[in-house]
């Protein structure tokens, strides 16, 4: 028994690590974008197009990770890229985990019409494509980062919803929810000062998967064109720039697509490892 | 009776929460920007044409009386017109469905292949280096998405190493015979396996990009549900009577360990299929998500509208589905 804990304990502290450093390396590359950017993100270059990366023949020294058709430099439009990516990720994922767990913990503590109504809502928006209710969302809202952000927490509010609710549901049946009550404890202090640091672990979890997955809802709407400018550095575009020229360019499309698979990758075994180390059962 | 009770609620909340995706539809697309009847005219038109217009889409009456109308009208299967390729939307939207549930199927039927294969495996070599193998791999499938999984198939097997098609559905050059649009069933039941091997290699990279994530996932579930059972005791019998383990765990666990996975599937088998929608944008296979992305796009309204609804009915009918066979296979509800 206790030999199995200890390779829980060692795994997740190899992934908490490993996912760590990859998400510290994106945070620094984004704050210091300007200072460690090889070129200019926008800069176009029609005679330096379609470079190759430096290990590959006929590469040109100052573009490590080779250029994109218009001669934009791959390196340094991944590093600006981090940017919209974090601040997609930082946002929405706050902002959702805000809304769906505020709304979970009510539907789970004081059940009764608000779980009745909060319940039917879900139900009703478990029925739509998330894909494509973000692409519908972005074409009434218009394009931009604001407008991605609102999507992502108009969309996956649910998430954090379900989660939160069950679990709130089941703190609620345990025995120190009742001592509380004895107490004299008000429900809503109930609710916040017994409660919530119960269900925190699993909200922690849930907020860094969603971190990722703002990533990669963002990433798709540029993906297919409708989140900022076409012109800005994002990971998404820049795929999406890539796809077209795949034959001729791999590398437009690579690059971009291992910092993202690294970084949604991370952020769900972030998570996942804060979750096993603060668990009090594992601990 | 119970039973019976059981299913008429559901049946009952199913449709409200159709209705409700109904309402929210038709909100949502009438607040969209841009005029659409504009787009439609021709230079020059007059104000008597926009105002003709506006009444043939019935544009110039009030919100709540465009959605009563519209909504009447679905219920008679007519969801209007598309403004894009003024052909009628219910035709479109189902000459477009086959290709994303052919799909939707094959990625399933791959899904529960690997995933399956893989618990049994991970069951087999348990406590050993493999099965944390095993483990990782799971982990890494379930956290990345398809969309993502679809772009590196891309790059590894139609671009470095170019095995599999990366876009399309069929070949444009071949003839096609078929008459429904269920090519891939067509093609079996024609007996044309060239062409079902062309659309086969199409599929296979979009449909594995689908499958991945719920493969992890049914791993992880049906591992742990066969490793609880292993150690039972009718197990512990069969492997004293000298059956290999490999057969123990598939004849013996297998059957008692799989019901947890298959609501699980259910469940899952919804996000499948709403992740069809941007894997089709990525290999341009010609199926509903496709066609969605292009509606909101050109602003398409009662395009998007009638594959909304499709979706969403999909989806419940899917869930309704899903409920429905719990129920009926859980005997203190069959019973009581």
């Amino acid at each position: 028994m206790l030999d199995g804990r200890g390779a829980v304990k060692r795994r997740a502290g190899a992934r908490l690590w490993l996912s760590g450093l990859w998400l510290a390396l994106v945070v620094l590359a984004a704050v210091f974008a300007p200072l460690v950017s090889p070129q200019d993100p926008l800069a176009q270059d029609l005679m330096l197009g379609r470079l190759p990366p430096f290990w590959m023949p006929d590469h040109e020294p100052g573009f490590w990770l080779g250029t994109d058709s218009l001669g934009r430099d791959v390196l340094t439009r991944m590093i600006y890229g981090a940017r919209v990516a974090l601040v997609v990720a930082l946002s929405a994922g706050v902002a959702t985990c805000l809304i769906g767990t505020a709304l979970g913990l009510v539907a789970g503590f004081y059940r009764g019409w608000a779980d009745r109504i909060i319940g039917r809502l879900v139900d009703i928006w478990m029925a739509f494509p998330p894909v494509l209710f973000a692409i519908l969302l972005i074409a009434v809202l218009g394009t931009g980062l604001s407008s991605v952000v609102i999507a992502i927490v108009v969309i996956d509010w649910t998430r954090f919803c379900r989660v939160v609710r069950a679990e709130t549901l089941n703190q609620s049946q345990m025995d120190y929810v009742h001592s509380a009550r004895v107490a004299g404890f008000t429900r809503l202090r109930t609710l916040v000062a017994e409660i919530l640091p119960n269900v925190l672990p699993v909200i922690v979890a849930l907020l860094t998967l969603e971190m990722g997955i703002a990533v990669i809802v963002e990433a798709i709407l540029s993906f297919v064109n409708l989140s900022v400018s076409t012109d800005a550095p994002t990971w998404g575009g820049m795929i999406a720039e890539g796809r077209t020229s795949i034959y001729q360019a791999w590398w437009v499309l690579a690059f971009p697509l291992a910092a993202l698979f690294l970084t949604v990758l991370s952020f769900a075994q972030f998570g996942e490892g804060l979750r096993d180390r603060f668990d009090p059962v594992l601990r | 009776m119970q039973f019976a009770r059981v299913a008429c609620l559901r049946l009952l909340t199913t449709l409200i929460t159709l209705i409700g995706v109904a309402v929210i539809v038709f909100i949502v697309v009438r607040v969209v920007p841009g005029n659409p009847i504009a787009m439609m005219l021709p230079p020059g038109a007059t104000d008597a044409d926009i105002e003709r217009l506006k009444a043939l889409y019935g544009l110039d009456k009030s919100i709540p009386q465009q959605f009563l109308i519209w909504f009447a009208n679905v219920l008679h299967g007519d969801f209007g017109t598309s403004i894009t390729t003024r052909q009628p939307v219910l035709g479109l939207v189902l000459g477009r469905l086959p290709a994303t549930l052919e799909l939707s199927i094959m990625a399933l039927v791959m899904a529960v292949l690997l995933g399956g294969t893989l618990a049994v495996l991970g069951t087999r070599l348990r406590r050993t280096r493999a099965e944390a193998g095993i483990d990782i791999a799971n982990g890494i499938g379930m956290s990345v998405p398809d969309f993502l999984w679809g772009l590196l198939l891309i790059v590894l097997f139609g671009v470095l190493w170019p095995v599999f098609q990366i876009s399309g559905r069929v070949t444009p050059r071949l003839e096609l015979p078929f008459t429904s649009q269920f090519y891939l069933f067509e093609s079996i039941l024609r007996l044309r396996f060239d062409l079902t091997r062309d659309l086969i290699g199409h599929m296979f990279m979009p449909a594995l990009a689908l499958a991945l994530p719920l493969a992890a996932i049914i791993a992880q579930l049906l591992k742990q549900s066969l490793k609880e059972t292993v150690n039972l005791d009718y197990a512990v019998l069969a492997r004293t009577k000298g059956y290999p383990e490999t057969s123990v765990i598939l004849a013996e666990a297998l059957p008692n360990a799989v019901l947890p996975t298959l609501t699980l599937i259910g469940v899952q088998f919804t996000f499948l299929i709403g992740g069809t929608v941007i894997v089709e944008r990525l290999f341009s296979y010609e199926g509903l998500g496709n066609m969605a992305i292009d509606a909101v796009i050109n602003r398409d309204l009662p395009l998007i509208q009638g594959i909304v609804i499709l979706f969403a009915l999909l989806f419940t009918l899917v869930n309704l589905a899903v409920d429905m066979t719990y129920a009926f296979l859980n005997p203190r509800l069959r019973h009581a």
